[in-house]
């Protein structure tokens, strides 16, 4: 009786300091750890290859658990969990061994890595045994999806190989990380390439839509059919300033600008720069072309001789005409500068890819009196040639000059093609005003291109 | 044969790289991969090139005596002390020549160059841009019509934007000028964009279809 | 030559010497003018402000000394800002002469951030920034675009190692990160064509949030891309770098140079009067005489 007494006088005892020492502690959270229920787990769970890229990567979409948001809003987190086999771990030391190995040992191991990975899709196999579920992620409560993302490099140890068996599930966390519900498992889901960016399909089209219109059109103008451009004054200033230069006796100066030989501007501009050059061999003119980059002077060098082989004066050609100054922006532009003062050429032809410089060299130019005409794809430099040349060709009209100048019907044909496809850009635009203003997102989603 | 060659070869790349866009394929990603490695070759060769033909110019004009000749011997004194001080550097205390390591780097006098002479020098020459800059729109912005009209006060407004000494009119030209920006300067912008882009894309196509050849070097 | 005949045609040397004359005394003279902040820088300030410690802010350092003036005031308050708030940095530089840039731009702020600091009420301890923990600088590559292009795949495809020679494997913060996923934004400070490079093959490719820090000139090219969401935030000039500095509230190089680009402008504006009314008094006795 007086052991029972005391028991229970004890066990008062106990349940007093308890509680006395519950009221002195600092105050605790107000969640009720012991007192939290397993939560509902995520529903639907679905796992699928990863949309429009090169494998390697499988998402996983759910349904939210009842209590993430709502219910007793207990849910903080999603743990993600991939079953692997243990054979992933005697892979991930022999590469470990072979970061410290060398020689005859590194290469062995090579070899003894190359075919346990080979193996990996056997491995997944052996599901479920010989493995275990591992967590690869985690996502916040709300998160109804995540993207298990691997890399293509078989060596690195985030390698996530396609046409492999993989099995997911996905636990609803609380709180309390022990207390959290598990969702159904799923799988077998493998991973693969795609051969076609399904979300590219409007680029695509495009792509296939205007190589039509360039090919029709210039199918038609190799039939000889009649095709109207509008007249650019630039293009027509040409011939006129080459004359002007060759009635002054002085040298016409041609620029490149700073553009690579990758650089479409560049490009246009050697088509341009041919023709020029055959007009300057043909007159007798002198023709001063320092150029930036080295490869572009390797590729002007050859227009400018073949452009005086076909004016028939192949002799009037020398080296110096076309020459390297130096790679270098401000220090190029200095020495164009003072071949302008030096030379005081009667025309400056500036046509390519410019940048800060465009400036400077339009106003030496025209402080040496020149007449000047610019043609450049850098919208940025368009202002500043506009306000200080006598004749600006404006971003695409540079690519078109080539065609304006020669003529040729192929040519011509191509750009007839821009056009049209710029009337459907326009015609497009004002369709998309339409449906965004009216709300019709399935137009306006046909052309949205995503990934 | 030397015109067919480069023709095919930039057709096929051409096309590739097309077809690269649309397909994500590992296969299609490895050959890409394995074109940018080739295209950062080429590019080391490029600036070879570059210091090759630099050094030929020179010299050429320095035997010959032409015209400031002397200038081509300064371009050459630095470029081959800039590659000296590049290719030198001290390691433990004691200098030597570290080939394309970061000793070099940190040479002082690679820095010394770089920090005294090319960036002072660089950074002038675009300081000149505001002289020229002023020059220009006082020569061009002149009221002659009204398109030259509205030209000049666009152009009086933006620059006006930041001037924080003009009161309420000042917040009036502030919103004005974004105004400007975000609207009517953004409505032009986007469509001469999109005309430079259909323009390259234009011109890509007729030299991947051999339409255009001034790139060959032969128009 | 009456006067109004002057007006139009003046030696342009009085503009080099008018303008050249205000600049230096407007330097000389210590005053700060205010600085009005405008969205599309707020939205860069705000984006960093707002990620957590070890985030990851890739910079891109793509200018020459050229646009020293405009953007490198502008590298200095962005990359501070990032290392105040424990944020992990990526640095290329893509541009040739880039490197020396962004390694003058690491070693004065490693000397700023030593010191403790007030910026916005918040005090800011010193510290030292550590190569390969709190910054990664992974130095120049030719053929941009290609770079941009490859990062998008893997850091590593372009930069096996990094400017100092280290591999990639081996620097602690870039372990596990392999490409744009992993970063929170790409500040792409540049002053030429590379811009549009990470317009289309970056961010057009790979959609992170991208920012720009541009020169003056550039500014208003790039107004399209901020409307139609492919940029989030634009710094433009000395006055985008001027009120990302206000924004940070660290006063610098660009709060400097505003008063000379103001008092700058005025003497433009000036000349640009003087020229209208010679025109205009010029035409009209023109027009007058021949009558």
């Amino acid at each position: 009786m007086k052991y029972k007494s005391l028991v229970i006088l004890l066990f008062f005892f106990c349940a007093f300091t308890l509680s006395a020492a519950q009221e002195d502690a600092a105050p605790v959270d107000t969640v009720q750890v012991d007192s939290i229920p397993p939560p509902a787990p995520v529903s639907m769970l679905t796992a699928k290859d990863g949309e429009n890229d090169h494998g390697h990567s499988i998402t996983l979409r759910w349904e939210l658990s009842a209590d993430d948001g709502a219910g007793q809003n207990s849910v903080l987190s999603y743990d993600v969990f991939r079953w692997v086999p243990f054979f992933m771990d005697t892979l991930q030391s022999i590469g470990d061994s072979l970061d410290a190995a060398e020689g005859a040992v590194a290469e062995q191991l090579r070899e003894q890595r190359d075919q346990a990975i080979a193996m990996i899709p056997q491995a997944h196999t052996s599901y479920p045994e010989q493995g275990e579920w591992r967590k690869i992620g985690v996502t916040v409560s709300g998160q109804s999806s995540y993207k298990d993302v691997g890399v293509k490099e078989r060596e690195s140890a985030d390698y996530l190989a396609d046409h492999t068996d993989y099995y997911y599930r996905v636990d609803a966390v609380t709180a309390d990380p022990a207390i959290r519900a598990s969702s159904e498992i799923v799988g077998p889901v493998q991973s693969y390439g795609q051969l076609f960016n399904t979300g590219r399909i409007p680029v695509f089209v495009a792509v296939l839509v205007f190589g039509l219109l360039t090919i029709l059109f210039v199918t038609r103008a190799r039939r000889g059919a009649e095709l109207y451009v509008r007249p650019l004054a630039g293009i027509e200033a040409v011939d006129d300033a080459i004359g002007r230069a060759t009635e002054m006796g002085k040298p016409i100066l041609y620029v490149l600008g700073l553009g690579t030989a990758a650089d479409i501007g560049t490009i246009a501009s050697f088509t341009i720069l041919g023709r020029v050059a055959k007009r300057v061999a043909e007159y007798q003119t002198k023709l001063i072309v320092p150029c930036y980059d080295p490869i572009v002077m390797t590729v002007a060098q050859e227009t400018v001789k073949a452009a005086y082989l076909d004016a028939g004066r192949p002799d009037d050609y020398y080296e110096d005409i076309v020459y390297f100054v130096t790679q270098s922006q401000f220090a190029y532009v200095a020495a164009v500068n003072g071949t302008m003062l030096r030379e005081l050429p009667a025309t400056n032809m500036y046509m390519g890819v410019f940048f800060a410089e465009s400036l400077i060299l339009a106003e030496t130019g025209a402080l040496a009196g020149s007449i000047q005409i610019a043609g450049t794809d850098q919208v940025a430099q368009l202002p500043f040639f506009i306000v200080a040349c006598d004749y600006t060709l404006i971003g695409e009209e540079l690519y078109a000059a080539s065609a304006y100048l020669g003529r040729e019907p192929i040519l011509l044909g191509s750009l007839k093609a821009q056009d049209y496809a710029k009337a459907a850009v326009i015609i497009l635009a004002a369709l998309g005003l339409l449906a965004a203003s009216l709300d019709w997102t399935a137009f306006i989603n046909l052309f949205s291109v995503t990934s | 044969m030397r015109r067919q060659i480069p023709l095919a070869l930039v057709f096929i790349f051409g096309v590739f790289m097309i077809f690269q866009y649309f397909v994500p394929h590992e296969s299609s990603e490895w050959i890409y991969e394995f074109l940018l490695d080739w295209i950062y070759i080429i590019g080391i060769f490029a600036l070879a090139l570059g210091i090759w033909s630099l050094i030929r110019v020179s010299v050429a004009k320095i035997k010959a005596r032409k015209a400031d000749w002397e200038y081509p011997v300064i371009t050459l004194a630095g470029l081959f002390l800039m590659i000296l001080f590049g290719f030198t550097g001290y390691r433990d205390g004691s200098l030597g020549f570290h080939f394309m390591t970061a000793e070099g780097l940190s040479n002082p006098m690679f820095r010394n160059f770089f920090d005294y002479i090319m960036i002072p020098i660089q950074s002038t020459m675009f300081a000149l841009l505001a002289f020229f800059i002023a020059s220009a729109a006082y020569r061009a912005f002149r009221a002659r019509n009204i398109l030259a009209s509205l030209l000049l006060v666009a152009a009086l407004v933006v620059m006006l934007r930041f001037n924080p000494y003009l009161g309420p009119v000042g917040t009036i030209i502030a919103d004005t000028a974004s105004w400007l920006l975000n609207v009517p300067n953004l409505a032009a912008k986007r469509a001469i964009i999109i005309g430079i882009g259909l323009g390259m894309v234009a011109t890509a196509l007729k030299i991947i279809l051999g339409i255009e050849r001034g790139y060959m070097g032969k128009g | 030559m009456n006067i109004f005949d002057r007006m139009m045609s003046l030696d342009r040397r009085w503009v080099f010497l008018f303008l050249a004359v205000v600049c230096v005394i407007t330097y000389i003279v210590d005053f700060q003018i205010p600085i009005r902040v405008e969205s599309e820088v707020r939205t860069i300030h705000e984006f960093i402000d707002t990620l957590k410690p070890d985030e990851i802010v890739f910079i891109a350092i793509d200018y020459d000394p050229n646009a020293l003036a405009e953007l490198h005031p502008m590298c200095y308050a962005v990359m501070e800002h990032c290392f105040r708030k424990d944020l992990k940095v990526i640095i290329t530089a893509l541009s040739q002469n880039g490197p020396g840039m962004a390694e003058q731009a690491i070693l004065d702020i490693s000397d700023s951030l030593k010191l403790d600091r007030e910026y916005n009420g918040i005090l800011y301890e010193g510290r030292e920034i550590r190569k390969g923990v709190d910054y990664a600088f992974l130095g120049y590559k030719p053929y941009f675009a290609l770079v941009i292009l490859g990062i998008g795949q893997n850091f590593r495809l372009p930069f096996p190692t990094d400017y100092y020679g280290t591999p990639l494997d081996s620097i602690p913060m870039m372990q596990g990160v392999q490409n744009y996923d992993q970063v929170a934004c790409v500040v792409d400070l540049s002053a030429g064509n590379i811009t549009d490079a990470w317009i289309a093959y970056g961010q057009g490719r790979f959609y992170f949030p991208l920012a720009l820090g541009l020169t003056g000139v550039m500014g208003a090219d790039y107004y399209p891309y901020l409307n139609s969401g492919q940029v989030f935030g634009l710094m433009a000039g000395l006055y985008g770098a001027a009120q990302y500095e206000e924004l940070a509230d660290n006063p610098g190089l660009a709060k400097d140079g505003m008063r000379i680009q103001v008092y700058a402008h005025l003497v433009i504006i000036f000349f640009i009067l003087i020229g209208n009314v010679g025109y205009f008094v010029s035409r009209r006795e023109k027009k007058r005489q021949g009558r």
